[in-house]
């Protein structure tokens, strides 16, 4: 307490010691590493493409015009639509799908569950790449090759993996008397999982929902094997056609960049804390 | 399955027959409804990884499907380490790897540290520094490919804060490196091989460190030490204050705290950062293929992009699957023996 009482008595505006001057200085150093992009993205989304010139790239632009942004968007809308239609039902499938696997993986063990869980999560790590050309033969055979829904079940399908870690985490938490007591009143299986863990689950469906929307969003990989046609293309895809293209100035790529950002900057701006509790439970072990 | 282990008394017939429990769905249900999951997991991870080693030793390097295996086993394997592109992807995965590792944990712990000290600023500070981590490699990379392009980028604010004036001053040339486009490999290694191994000819990549992957450091650094951060700072709440306290009071310096008491306290935090974001970095693909590319010479070339081409570009199946399976290895290597030693915590 006396410690406490005597830290905050000498906090004054200006830094102290060595290490307080050290501690100001890399945050001001942090400030600009992590922000310089965001604020050259903007702002060269900002000008219009005759004030893009070299020399004047890291001045805010000198009027409001709207600049690149309403070329990109004209562009992009159709593949964030793509990608809205994509990442939504992908979102919830593999959200509703984890929670009963992370129910069962975590309260109704069986022999070997844990090691079959392991086997499980191998798929949330490798590298996607080395299941790409089985998995384009399997979707042409089913027809879903080029679609959106090819590519829903895909993300679905390699999103269980981690949907089912963290709920499997959270309901870890969940005290083992809660399911007796269900069992003892006779509710079976799935019972004690509707009326006792689906109530108890809003917070994990929060964060699970947060983590896989982004992944989704962000997914590129996928994107650009699976569907071939720009038409069905996610956002991610064609972000990066836009900025490959020669004949696109540099103004309406950077503001296709905002904009291909925005509802993940969105959703991290507004529900950062479960951002940040999702991205750990991917790797924290529960 | 459960009864054969139950301690029931070995004896025949009759006894083992009433002890066994009845037909219970208890035990076959969530094994039932877990199998659709489990089913998809064994043929869209396992079944197709199988499959796609199987491509990497078959014939098949053109549109036509061609599964017969190629003889000798495995020689397209060797075709592939023998192309200088191959040689310099693994060269640059590796550099790659080290560096970013290097920059993205110890600027993590960094950042970590002084955000612990940094009072009321420390919340809005964490938030700025996880926001990239958000975004899409993709944005990332369409960002930095702009700010270090040497025509447009960081070269023009160099000029602007006027340091190229200062270095004219000292009599130094102007300060404007190619960044992506610059092609040199700086510390190499290959007179050092050529002496050591005179009969060796395979190398055909120049082994050192690339400086156009400089910046693609820099750029997955700006993305990902958040998270290295964010694992930090959770590590560090859980230390106790007593333990800081313990040490101060034998007479440690704050640095000497960090150094003898918190850092070594935080190593398992450090080690599973380390295989996160190293078997990121093992796979990266997106965001050099939005920033770089393959760069001049391949000099940020990497399996990820190699795999892509060849497969999808190429229609060089075999090559692709080859390359893809490479890469799975070196995941594996990372990866295995962490999922095996939290499968053994459990």
């Amino acid at each position: 307490m006396t410690n406490k009482a005597k830290s905050v008595s000498r906090r004054s505006l200006l830094p102290q010691s060595a290490f307080q001057w050290f501690v100001v200085a890399m945050l001001l150093l942090a400030l600009f590493y992590y922000l310089m992009p965001v604020y050259v993205m903007v702002v060269t989304g900002l000008k219009d493409a005759r004030n893009v010139s070299m020399a004047t790239m890291w001045r805010p632009p000198t009027s409001m015009t709207g600049g690149g942004f309403i070329e990109a968007w004209s562009r992009l809308r159709p593949n964030m639509a793509n990608s809205m239609i994509m990442a939504i039902p992908a979102t919830i499938i593999s959200a509703v799908i984890g929670a009963i696997n992370g129910y069962l993986f975590s309260k109704w063990k069986f022999k070997g569950s844990d090691v079959i869980f392991t086997l499980l999560l191998f798929g949330f790590f490798i590298p996607y790449q080395s299941i790409l050309i089985p998995l384009i033969r399997f979707l042409q055979m089913i027809g879903w090759y080029g679609t959106v829904p090819g590519l829903v079940l895909v993300h679905v399908i390699y999103g269980l993996p981690v949907t089912s870690l963290i709920f499997r985490n959270y309901f870890a938490g969940i005290p083992t008397e809660i399911i007796e007591a269900a069992r003892v009143d006779g509710a079976g299986v799935m019972q004690t999982f509707w009326r006792v863990i689906l109530p108890l689950s809003p917070p994990a469906f929060v964060v699970v929902c947060i983590f896989q929307f982004t992944n989704i969003w962000n997914d590129f990989l996928f994107g650009v094997t699976v569907v071939p046609s720009p038409k069905y293309q996610p956002v991610t895809v064609a972000l990066n056609n836009l900025s490959g293209s020669f004949s696109v100035d540099w103004n309406v790529v950077m503001a296709g960049a905002v904009v291909a950002a925005l509802p993940t900057a969105l959703i991290y701006i507004f529900l950062g804390r479960y951002f940040i509790r999702g991205m750990l439970a991917g790797s924290v072990k529960g | 399955m459960e009864h054969v282990q139950s301690p029931a008394p070995p004896t025949v017939g009759q006894s083992t027959q009433t002890r066994r429990r009845p037909f219970s769905w208890e035990r076959i249900l969530p094994v039932a409804i877990l199998s659709p999951t489990l089913l998809s997991s064994l043929v869209f991870v396992y079944v197709f990884i199988v499959a796609t080693f199987l491509i990497s030793i078959s014939k098949w390097s053109t549109l036509k499907v061609d599964w017969t295996v190629r003889q000798p086993l495995f020689a397209t394997y060797l075709d592939m380490l023998k192309m200088p592109r191959f040689q310099a992807d693994l060269r640059n995965t590796l550099v790659f790897t080290v560096l970013f590792l290097i920059c993205a944990v110890g600027g993590g712990l960094l950042l970590a540290i002084v955000l612990e000290n940094s009072g009321k600023v420390s919340v809005f500070f964490r938030n700025v520094i996880l926001f990239p981590y958000a975004l899409s490699f993709i944005v990332t990379g369409v960002a930095w490919r702009w700010i270090f392009n040497p025509e447009t980028g960081i070269n023009i604010l160099f000029d602007a804060i006027g340091l190229n004036k200062l270095l004219a001053l000292f009599g130094a040339g102007p300060f404007h490196p190619g960044w992506i486009t610059d092609p040199t490999v700086v510390l190499k290694i290959n007179p050092l091989i050529a002496q050591l191994f005179p009969d060796f000819t395979g190398l055909r990549a120049q082994l050192g460190i690339p400086l156009a992957l400089i910046p693609v450091v820099i750029a997955a650094t700006w993305q990902l030490s958040g998270f290295a951060m964010a694992m930090y700072l959770a590590g560090l709440g859980t230390i106790p204050a007593e333990v800081r306290e313990a040490a101060r009071i034998d007479g440690a310096s704050e640095s000497q705290v960090y150094r003898h008491v918190v850092i070594p306290m935080l190593k398992p935090i450090t080690m599973s950062t380390l295989i996160i974001l190293g078997h990121v970095s093992l796979k990266i693909f997106d965001l050099i293929f939005a920033m770089s590319g393959v760069g001049p010479g391949f000099a940020t070339d990497v399996p990820g992009i190699f795999v892509f081409e060849q497969t999808f570009k190429a229609t060089r199946y075999n090559l692709g699957a080859a390359a893809s399976f490479v890469m799975l290895v070196f995941v594996c290597a990372v990866i295995v023996p962490y999922l095996a030693s939290s499968l053994r915590e459990e």
